[in-house]
């Protein structure tokens, strides 16, 4: 069904019961940021193929009706899209259309700055939001992981986080691990690093699924499984953040953007497989810095625009739902005669996520995440109750 | 620790058991100038610009010929023969970093190929990445920026990976041409004019706007690479086609360029190299590259007060840079990347070449493969990129099989002092090294201690 997110949230907004700021008890809950790097293409990942502007603007990149997964009357998912469709069709995924940060310019690099770090302009705050979220809750050791080498923004600040990636490498014999533990004793920075790194390499030996560390990483289907493994165990992180990034598609971006999405829908698949009972506890949120343009450019793709799409997928997603203030295409509704208008705050989405999956009160909870920001116009039910 | 080892490892890229250490350290780095190679040995072995762009073409043509069903076979093979080329490149670029006399130019190298950064990401790139690195960057390393800019975005290399060699000008005759063919929908693309800005002069939030973007845009609208039709076998790598370029005088950033051809866009790329802005944004990047994530901003100023009085003059400014007290100041020193770190441990182990395939690998396990950032920004330079968990334990993972390769030929308690000299060796390191079990545990600790993972 298609919301209009004011009517929607007009009979429903008292319904939200009151939260705290810290979240009380040890959570079960599993919040996943999958974080799209380069602006993906919402228009062509959710369609709006019922709007009667889109198909011109897109030419000949408008997707094909026909070989789309229709969601409701106005939206439809991109054809690569198949085992998303499917969660949506048991209810475990809502799409946001026409959503943006505050970031209004469109740079790559301040883009990314403001989506993690949760300012109001690039550079404003140090640390990410979703680093300050884990102050917040309950410690319980290991409470979030990043699967790649480095850590993403969003996951940097003071609490300590582990990372974690399949390596090619063979592994260092344990006299050198021994050896190397003792030399970093007395450095600050590579003592911390080193026993965040021990921890996850331990959890990875022992990790569902049978992943041995020698995954191709570009597999996206075994990389979901992988991060399963980790977060499906009791002891294992509660916050987790994936990148991917190849959404620049300036040219060639009919077959570039059908790869990127066959991608996601693999690492979503290789999620909901790995994770198993622990799915209906589970949050995904992916998001992307802005959306691009309306209008094909003139080199087969699409440059930066504004306005993009963000998803909520899992178990404990109240699904099945396209929430959009659809603003129309047709070039008097387009944010400076190009872009998709922003109709929805990420800022609120991801506040009323984070508030609702750790039962945090949310009009503290977004002064945290988002210190420079209103909290938006809440969304209540994001998730089932 | 001294100047002769913050001026071999801070500045250089790590040292050799096999070189002297140098007595005059400023006089060292500045002699370096004098005797640089822009194509060192290594390299000559490489494909040159001009070849890889025939090859292009000729790949072009071929597809354009070709029936139907044969173009993707064509396609596969253009890029099986780009990939050996990359993977020479690669081995060109570890070799001579290996064995250069000039280490901080070389350095300069590496930090300027990532300055204006392509990336093999894109897979149509991968032949001329190489190319890049050796025909528009190593030659203008020490000339000025606007030498070392114009040749980085005229590079085929760049025009491709940031669509620039698509890009018409909607009013230009080619442009008026497509409108009656709307299924061809060519046209304008700003991302090279965007990148321009934002990276490789003014920088990010420097006062540009959207309409500055699309007026640059406009104004390149006919950069592009040689005709493939001709296939004359010239030297060209460039070329600029006027019936691709949109018609008019342009205003970017206040200021009126008459249409003159391909003289319009050099016009505005002469501006913006000797801007204030960019002046600015070079020595912020140089100095977070060379002292610290964030340098002390009376060194940026006097860098950048160089820039503006030179008109971009980089030896000048690397004069300046070294002669700053600050970049002698120790410190904690700069967490190495994963290129820096490598190089570094292979010139402490006295190697002077690896395969290329095993450099490849290595890159990749590390998280920095060779010209393949994940955008046209390049890799970061700031401790929090490299500095990770997970990124930790891989070199020690790759210093056990670097270490196991070097045997029982090198004996890691008298090497450590000469890689770490003047007293930056620390006493906690030198007694792990002692009672190491083996001599290759020994190595490999050396090449992990907290003082070798920092320049």
């Amino acid at each position: 069904m298609h919301l209009d997110r004011r009517s929607f949230l007009g009979t429903t907004a008292l319904l939200a019961a009151p939260r705290l700021l810290l979240a009380q008890a040890a959570t079960e809950r599993r919040l996943i940021f999958i974080i799209q790097r380069g602006a993906a293409d919402g228009l062509n990942t959710v369609i709006p193929y019922a709007d009667p502007a889109y198909a011109a603007a897109r030419g000949n990149q408008a997707i094909d009706p026909a070989s789309t997964h229709k969601l409701d009357g106005l939206f439809a998912l991109h054809p690569s899209l198949a085992k998303l469709h499917t969660l949506y069709g048991a209810g475990q995924a809502s799409f946001f259309h026409a959503v943006a940060s505050p970031y209004r310019d469109r740079s790559h690099f301040d883009g990314q700055n403001v989506l993690e770090t949760g300012g109001n302009a690039p550079y404003q705050v140090k640390d990410g939001w979703l680093n300050r979220l884990l102050g917040l809750l309950p410690r319980t050791g290991k409470d979030a992981m990043a699967f790649s080498s480095a850590i993403p923004l969003a996951l940097r600040g003071p609490v300590e986080v582990s990372s974690y990636a399949p390596s090619a490498l063979p592994a260092a014999n344990d006299d050198l691990m021994m050896r190397v533990e003792q030399l970093y004793a007395k450095d600050r920075q590579l003592h911390a690093l080193w026993a965040s790194a021990l921890e996850a390499r331990g959890m990875a030996g022992g990790a569902a699924g049978g992943m041995s560390g020698n995954a191709p990483r570009q597999d996206s289907a075994a990389l979901g499984r992988m991060a399963a493994g980790f977060l499906g165990r009791a002891d294992g992180p509660r916050v987790a953040m994936i990148e991917t990034s190849g959404w620049d598609t300036h040219s060639g971006q009919t077959a570039r953007l059908a790869a990127q999405l066959g991608n996601l829908d693999n690492l979503l698949a290789g999620l909901h497989d790995g994770l198993g009972a622990v799915w209906d506890k589970t949050v995904i949120l992916v998001a992307t810095e802005f959306g691009r343009t309306v209008a094909a450019n003139g080199t087969g793709g699409t440059d930066h625009g504004t306005g993009a799409v963000a998803m909520l997928v899992g178990g404990a997603v109240q699904g099945g739902r396209v929430v959009a203030d659809w603003p129309g295409l047709s070039n008097a509704n387009l944010l400076d005669g190009r872009d998709l208008k922003p109709t929805l705050a990420l800022d609120a989405l991801i506040t009323e996520v984070c508030a609702q999956s750790f039962a945090i009160e949310p009009e503290r909870l977004s002064q945290v995440l988002f210190p420079h920001g209103g909290r938006g116009t809440p969304i209540p039910r994001l998730l089932r109750a | 620790m001294t100047p002769s080892a913050i001026a071999l490892n801070r500045f250089g890229l790590g040292t050799r058991p096999d070189e002297p250490e140098p007595v005059d350290p400023a006089q060292w780095l500045l002699s370096q100038f004098e005797k640089y190679e822009a194509l060192p040995s290594p390299w000559k072995q490489t494909m040159r610009t001009p070849a890889l762009v025939q090859d292009w073409l000729a790949q072009q043509r071929a597809v354009r010929q070709a029936p139907q069903g044969l173009r993707s076979g064509i396609r596969e093979a253009y890029l099986r023969k780009g990939r050996e080329e990359y993977v020479a490149a690669v081995g060109a670029r570890t070799t001579s970093a290996l064995q250069t006399a000039t280490p901080f130019v070389e350095r300069l190298v590496h930090f300027w190929s990532n300055h204006f950064a392509v990336s093999v990401d894109k897979l149509l790139v991968i032949g001329l990445a190489g190319g890049f690195e050796a025909d528009a960057i190593r030659p203008n390393v020490l000339g000025r920026f606007e030498d070392l800019l114009l040749a980085a975005v005229r590079h085929p290399a760049m025009l491709l990976y940031l669509d620039q060699a698509q890009s018409i000008g909607p009013a230009s005759l080619a442009g008026q041409r497509s409108q009656n063919q709307p299924m061809r929908g060519r046209g304008l693309n700003e991302n090279l004019a965007r990148e321009i800005l934002e990276l490789h002069t003014l920088g990010v939030r420097s006062g540009y706007t959207q309409a500055d973007v699309t007026e640059f845009a406009r104004a390149l609208t006919g950069w592009t690479l040689p005709n493939d039709e001709s296939g004359d076998g010239s030297d060209a790598t460039f070329r600029f086609v006027p019936a691709l370029h949109e018609p008019g005088s342009r205003t970017v950033l206040g200021r009126t360029y008459d249409d003159n051809g391909e003289q319009q866009a050099r016009a505005i790329l002469h501006a913006l190299a000797i801007a204030p802005a960019t002046a600015q944004h070079i020595a912020t990047k140089l100095a977070r590259h060379f002292v610290g994530d964030d340098p002390p901003p009376a060194l940026v100023q006097r860098l950048a007060d160089n820039f503006m009085r030179t008109g971009g003059d980089l030896s000048r400014l690397y004069r300046e840079l070294v002669a700053s007290p600050e970049v002698w100041q120790f410190g904690q020193g700069k967490f190495k990347s994963p290129w820096d770190w490598s190089i570094s441990s292979l010139r402490a182990l006295g190697r002077r070449d690896l395969p290329a395939a095993q450099a490849i690998n290595l890159m990749n396990q590390l998280g920095q493969p060779v010209w393949r950032p994940g955008s046209p920004a390049g890799y970061g330079d700031l401790t929090n990129t490299w500095a990770a968990p997970d990124a930790l334990i891989r070199r020690v993972e790759a210093a056990q099989r670097l270490a196991a390769q070097a045997g029982n030929s090198v004996d890691a308690r008298a090497l450590a002092p000469r890689v770490l000299p003047g007293g930056a060796l620390s006493a906690a390191t030198a007694s792990a090294i002692t009672n190491a079990e083996s001599g290759s545990t020994a190595l490999a600790l050396l090449l992990v201690a907290p003082e070798f993972l920092r320049r």
